[in-house]
């Protein structure tokens, strides 16, 4: 595995507990800068929880422990001297389940950005187009920003949901499963979306869709039960995997 | 669909349409006994409904003129409620669903003790505006301030009271509707870095509005109504003028009524007034619970 590029997130023998169960089991990873990596595995081996650890969105249920190392950029996440809100902000997410918040789609787009500061109109009108063309909806929208964003279709709105993710300008962004309640032109944007936004974000996709991983990631890391199986360059993982576990996962033959 | 419909047994048809039945005549029922208790009060009361019966204070020891002090009194009794209630019960509501882990002693003990509060006879609730409110707050205040403003009955403590007496309402009822706003709003919110207090105001009470005028609106309902709660804390059955400040005391519809019915030398004669006093009280609470519930349809438009 050459690292041509600089590890963003790195975890080592990281483990997450949701009270007495164990959810995540030692895991060790190296995720690329400006790379796409996508998680694969069976439904609750723990890509969510995962996911959720980098940005410790964990945090908010009652209960959740972890141990081990969490670094981004070097620095340990768990750490006592980390702010999370700070820690958030630096680390975009996109939900499975995406829900705009019920406020116009100005509004949506500006909500992380006015958190800290005050700006001005300009700048946000500014921003709010720059981060809807990214998100590919500016076109669908653009005569329409101050309706409610609950207007939208579920596709657009998951793109409002990126575009939201984007206007703070993270250096992460993480996506839950972002297209599986799309259909497929739906994700065909999204996923050219991803393919674009890599040039920029440190990318990491949890899918279903074994397809989706093979055409859009750089990097698949393969769940099983809360351990990380393997962790390869995607064409390895699918077209030559080291574990039989993958083999099987990949090939349909799991279970 | 042939195979469907053979399966099911004329018996369990004959159930299906006595449970029908049943429930058919209970809601007739409870609409019957509605109809009637408003026909009641709207046939004996309306004649006695007039501009000035509406306008006017009571003369003659209460057995005539109008009962203006009363629909003012009650009126700014719920209202002031409504301000001191509210806040009160969504500030304990959003420590409750947003801030106290749920297994917390004390998070316990405050629902216990809101669970038991909405228990509590409305009399005790009088006694303790008395004690808590006029004695220990306003003789507080008079003590410190060297007057005698506040140690006594008045408008404020008896919102007051009330207010104590429809938290539980207002609590429930907001921290229903704080729960109810999905997770993944929330944590939409704080993913993008945003504190769990702008979380708070910026997502979720947003979200909960129409959950917070509904708690007002019941608390309305039960406020309007009450008398036994402002027994001693401020209610009289009759005033030379309007009170023009909150340390004043106040005529009230409900007290009219009980006055009007039981204390006036002649009962007989008071009972068209009574009945329009009913009338009246039961209008205001509609008018009062209205507004509440056109503001939140208005609300939940946006
Ligand atoms: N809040 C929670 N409390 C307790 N256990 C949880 C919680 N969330 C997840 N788990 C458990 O942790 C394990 C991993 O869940 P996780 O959601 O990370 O799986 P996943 O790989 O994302 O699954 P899916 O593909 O279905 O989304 C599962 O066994 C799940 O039951
Ligand atoms: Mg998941």
């Amino acid at each position: 595995m050459a690292k041509e590029h600089p590890v963003k997130v790195r975890t080592s023998d990281f483990s997450v507990y949701y009270g007495q169960k164990q959810a995540l089991f030692n895991i060790g990873i190296d995720i690329f800068d400006r790379k796409v990596t996508a998680f694969i595995g069976p439904s609750g081996c723990g890509k969510s929880t995962f996911l959720r650890s980098i940005n410790r969105m964990n945090d908010l249920i009652d209960g959740t422990r972890c141990s081990g190392k969490l670094e981004v950029d070097g620095i340990d996440v768990y750490g006592k001297e980390v702010d999370v809100v700070t820690l958030r902000r630096s680390i975009g997410m996109v939900f499975q389940k995406s829900i705009p918040f019920p406020k116009s789609i100005y509004e949506n787009i500006t909500y992380g950005l006015t958190l800290t500061e005050k700006r001005s109109k300009d700048e946000l009108d500014h921003i709010v187009e720059t981060s809807l063309k990214r998100a590919a909806l500016w076109e669908e929208v653009k005569d329409r920003l101050t309706h409610s964003a609950q207007g939208l279709s579920g596709g657009q709105q998951q793109r409002l949901c990126i575009a939201r993710a984007v206007a703070v300008n993270p250096e992460i962004l993480l996506m839950d499963e972002p297209c599986s309640a799309l259909d497929p032109i739906s994700t065909g944007k999204v996923e050219e979306l991803i393919t674009e936004l890599k040039d920029t974000y440190t990318i990491v996709l949890v899918t279903h869709n074994m397809q989706q991983a093979a055409r859009v990631s750089d990097y698949t890391g393969f769940f099983l039960m809360g351990k990380l199986i393997e962790f390869d360059r995607t064409r390895s993982i699918f077209t030559a995997p080291s574990k039989k576990e993958t083999e099987d996962y990949i090939t349909g033959r799991f279970g | 669909m042939k195979t469907l419909a053979s399966t099911t047994t004329s018996k369990k048809r004959l159930l299906g349409f006595f449970a029908v039945l049943v429930t058919v005549v209970a809601v007739v029922a409870i609409i019957g006994l509605l109809i009637s208790m408003f026909g009641t009060f709207v046939v004996q009361g309306s004649g006695q409904l007039s501009w000035t019966f509406l306008t006017e204070a009571p003369r003659n020891n209460n057995t005539e003129g109008g009962i203006f002090p009363a629909i003012f009194g009650t009126t700014i009794l719920v209202l002031l409620m409504t301000l001191l209630g509210v806040p009160v019960g969504t500030a304990t509501a959003i420590y409750l669903s947003e801030y106290a882990r749920q297994s917390a002693a004390f998070a316990r003990a405050v629902r216990f003790a809101v669970n038991t509060l909405a228990g509590v006879p409305s009399i005790v609730f009088g006694l303790f505006g008395v004690g808590f409110f006029i004695q220990f707050v306003g003789g507080g205040i008079d003590n410190v301030t060297a007057g005698a403003v506040f140690g006594k009955p008045a408008l404020l403590w008896a919102s007051a009271t009330l207010a104590v007496l429809t938290l539980p309402v207002v609590i429930v009822s907001v921290e229903e509707a704080l729960r109810a706003v999905p997770r993944e709003l929330r944590e939409a919110s704080l993913a993008l870095g945003a504190t769990k207090w702008q979380t708070i105001t910026k997502v979720v009470l947003p979200n909960s509005v129409s959950g917070i005028l509904t708690g007002s609106i019941l608390a309305v309902g039960r406020g309007a109504g009450e008398v036994a709660a402002i027994l001693f804390v401020g209610v009289v059955y009759s005033l030379e003028r309007l009170p023009s400040s909150v340390t004043d005391q106040f005529m009230h519809l409900g007290y009219h009524l009980y006055v009007l019915s039981t204390q006036s030398p002649d009962v007989e004669k008071t009972l068209p007034l009574q009945y329009a006093t009913t009338l009246v009280l039961l209008g205001l609470t509609f008018v009062l619970n209205f507004s509440a519930i056109y503001v939140r349809s208005r609300l939940r438009r946006i």
